[in-house]
């Protein structure tokens, strides 16, 4: 063993990584075959479509981020919608006919507010033992009324580099600039946490969390800062639906359900502790451009939903009779 | 892991904490019609001329759809699953049958969408049952092709037209004497029928024994994807019939038409001390836990707060109420 590591050490090390992330490097081939399926069917689609599709998966990709990281800890947030929506009606009436940079004092405030709203929902949890699932649900309700609160009617102002911010494109006319800032957000947050101790103790009490108490993990307080890390991702998410509709809106949108459909697609188990966050991104984007090529086709664009929800359904099929059968074997 | 015990000040106190306890755990249905009948009160100070007759028959009617929906939870609750599919399967048959009662009659209009929902909820049954996909995945995917479908369904049907039935809407709507809404006449038997499948059926104790400990139930002989099947048959079966009753009580068609009312039949179970993780509960602290939820709505709205209150308000009673469940389940 040890002499045919030393050997090829590159490629068994390669081998490894590939086998350990086998669900993403699937789900990142399908995107791309779809892309070129969609080139095909529609063969004006191009850079325009990809901006388009940049910005059109953003706030989603935003919430199924944070929500994978709430799953990987072993719990579920009900409430990310309604966060959406809260962060996104603060946003938008701070920066309502305020100057330009103004709006950097509010992104800063906004991210604070969901780190806060995070805290808020993960304390519950933890104190009261309630199920996860059930405290979130609850502050769904919080948080929606919260957001009815500060603004009734869908309303407010966004800063225009925001808008400039999640359109467009950046260098060339192929790299939509939503996806470099998507890209930069999950950089810049979750590879520093996820290689950090924290990172590490959200793993653990994901999947067990008996024992990862037993080794000294501070399973509150890492429960806790995950739904702080969803509650940034959420307030991120709500500035981007100010800054791309230029308004807030007070309804909470389907981001809630689409994000726990999109991390379970992803390959994040919704037992916890498996999983990472670029194949929930890679299964919204999935999503989206199934929804685009239904439209291409001509097919009934209802159909989508349709679609949506029996590649949902399939794939957890698959997904858990392959364990069955591991179990069994 | 396992709860700890909090700390009692005195042992005279501790007698009357434990009885407390005991009686929040044992018969929870108690301090609900405690927690109803205060509610009625603060209405009777803040509000004194707003009960009445009529005032008692409305918050019924508002209230019977949205038991029916509760149910769904309670039954899929008790085996630790969930039924989000509730919501699009009521808003489907309620928009079938107003679009199938010109052509087909009502009989027939009533019986496409019942089955259909049963066909839907054998499906969701098959897969959380056999292939073990969890409830909420399963439900809310069910939710998204029942939805997409009855949107397919809207652009055939939208040159043809129809309505909510007369029919319908008198039941859903209309009631005898300004009292007793005719809503009555569904609800009671199905209320007695899922009471009688809980709490006298071998049917029922299977829900609870597979909710409590799928591995001993497994273990001593239940099949429990048969029962699962079942159930989640019965849950879309019963969402169905509510959702015949929302669209005669809002004399509206439409395919998000009870969308609205599913976080609150959730809402609903769990307040009515039915635990989400299986095994414990029952439908008729759900009925108090929908009823104090309608008073609570008619409360806020007669006092002329916003719908925003009552959100926050509904959120943080379901919290407040889960915590109290839990704190005295788990020293048991």
């Amino acid at each position: 063993m040890g002499a045919s590591t030393s050997r090829s050490g590159g490629g068994a090390a390669i081998l490894a990584a590939v086998r350990r992330n086998a669900w993403t490097i699937g789900l990142v081939v399908f995107m791309a075959l779809l892309l070129v399926f969609t080139k095909i069917i529609q063969p004006s689609y191009g850079a325009a479509g990809l901006q388009g599709l940049g910005s059109s998966v953003l706030p989603l990709a935003l919430a199924a981020v944070g929500q994978a990281i709430v799953v990987i800890s072993g719990g579920i947030d009900l409430s990310i919608g309604s966060m959406m929506a809260l962060t996104s009606v603060v946003s938008a009436t701070m920066m309502n006919e305020q100057p330009e940079e103004f709006a950097i004092v509010v992104v800063i405030c906004v991210l604070f507010l969901g780190l806060a709203i995070g805290a808020v929902n993960g304390t519950l949890a933890v104190v009261t033992r309630v199920p996860d699932i059930v405290v979130t649900l609850a502050m769904s309700f919080v948080w929606a009324g919260c957001a009815l609160l500060v603004l009734k009617t869908p309303g407010g102002g966004s800063a225009k580099w925001l808008l400039n911010l999640v359109t467009g494109s950046l260098g060339t006319e192929w790299i939509p600039r939503a996806a470099v800032l998507l890209i930069v957000v999950v950089a810049i947050i979750w590879i520093p946490l996820r290689r950090s101790r924290l990172g590490l103790s959200i793993y653990a009490i994901g999947s067990n969390r008996l024992a990862a108490f037993r080794s000294g993990v501070p399973v509150g307080r890492t429960r806790i800062a995950a739904y702080m890390a969803m509650g940034l991702f959420a307030a991120l998410g709500g500035l981007s639906l100010t800054a791309s509709t230029g308004i807030g809106t007070p309804v909470p949108g389907p981001y809630t359900l689409m994000s726990v459909a999109a991390v379970v697609l992803g390959g994040v188990s919704l037992a916890g502790g498996r999983g990472g966050v670029f194949g929930a991104v890679a299964a919204v984007i999935i999503l989206q451009l199934i929804r685009s090529d239904i439209t291409f086709l001509n097919i009934n664009p209802n159909l989508a939903v349709v679609v949506q929800g029996v590649i949902l359904i399939g794939v957890v099929m698959i997904g858990s009779l392959v364990q069955i059968r591991r179990a069994r074997a | 892991m396992s709860g700890s015990a909090s700390v009692q000040p005195t042992r005279a106190s501790w007698a009357s904490a434990a009885a407390w306890r005991g009686m929040f755990r044992d018969r929870p249905i108690v301090p609900l019609v405690g927690l109803l009948a205060l509610m009625i009160v603060v209405i009777r100070i803040v509000q004194p001329d707003i009960i009445s007759p009529g005032w008692v028959g409305v918050t019924f009617r508002a209230a019977i759809p949205l038991a029916i929906l509760a149910a769904c939870q309670t039954l899929t609750f008790l085996t630790g699953g969930i039924d989000l599919s509730v919501g699009a399967v009521a808003s489907m048959s309620g928009f079938m049958v107003a679009t199938l009662v010109g052509h087909q009659g009502l009989a027939v209009a009533l019986l496409v969408p019942l089955l259909i929902a049963a066909i839907a909820g054998a499906v969701t049954g098959f897969g959380v049952g056999v292939f073990r996909v969890h409830p909420l995945i399963m439900t809310l995917g069910m939710s998204l092709v029942v939805l997409g479908l009855a949107n397919v369904w809207q652009l055939i049907m939208v040159q043809t037209g129809g309505g909510v039935p007369p029919d319908l809407r008198t039941l859903g709507s209309a009631t005898l004497g300004g009292i007793l809404p005719y809503s009555l006449l569904v609800f009671v038997p199905l209320a007695a029928f899922i009471l009688f499948l809980l709490r006298g059926t071998g049917y029922g104790r299977l829900l609870y024994a597979i909710g409590d400990n799928p591995i001993a139930s497994r273990l001593s002989g239940v099949r429990s994807w048969q029962v699962l099947v079942v159930l989640y048959s019965l849950s879309a079966v019963l969402a169905a019939i509510a959702g015949f009753l929302y669209s005669g009580l809002t004399n509206v068609a439409s395919v998000s038409l009870v969308d609205t009312a599913v976080l609150p039949s959730v809402a609903a179970a769990v307040i009515g001390g039915t635990s989400i993780m299986g095994g414990r509960g029952g439908f008729s602290g759900t009925i108090v836990g929908v009823l104090i939820l309608t008073v609570l709505t008619s409360l806020l709205s007669s006092l002329g707060y916003p719908e925003a209150v009552r959100q926050i308000l509904f959120g943080a009673i379901i919290v407040a109420v889960a915590a109290a469940y839990t704190r005295v389940t788990a020293e048991s």
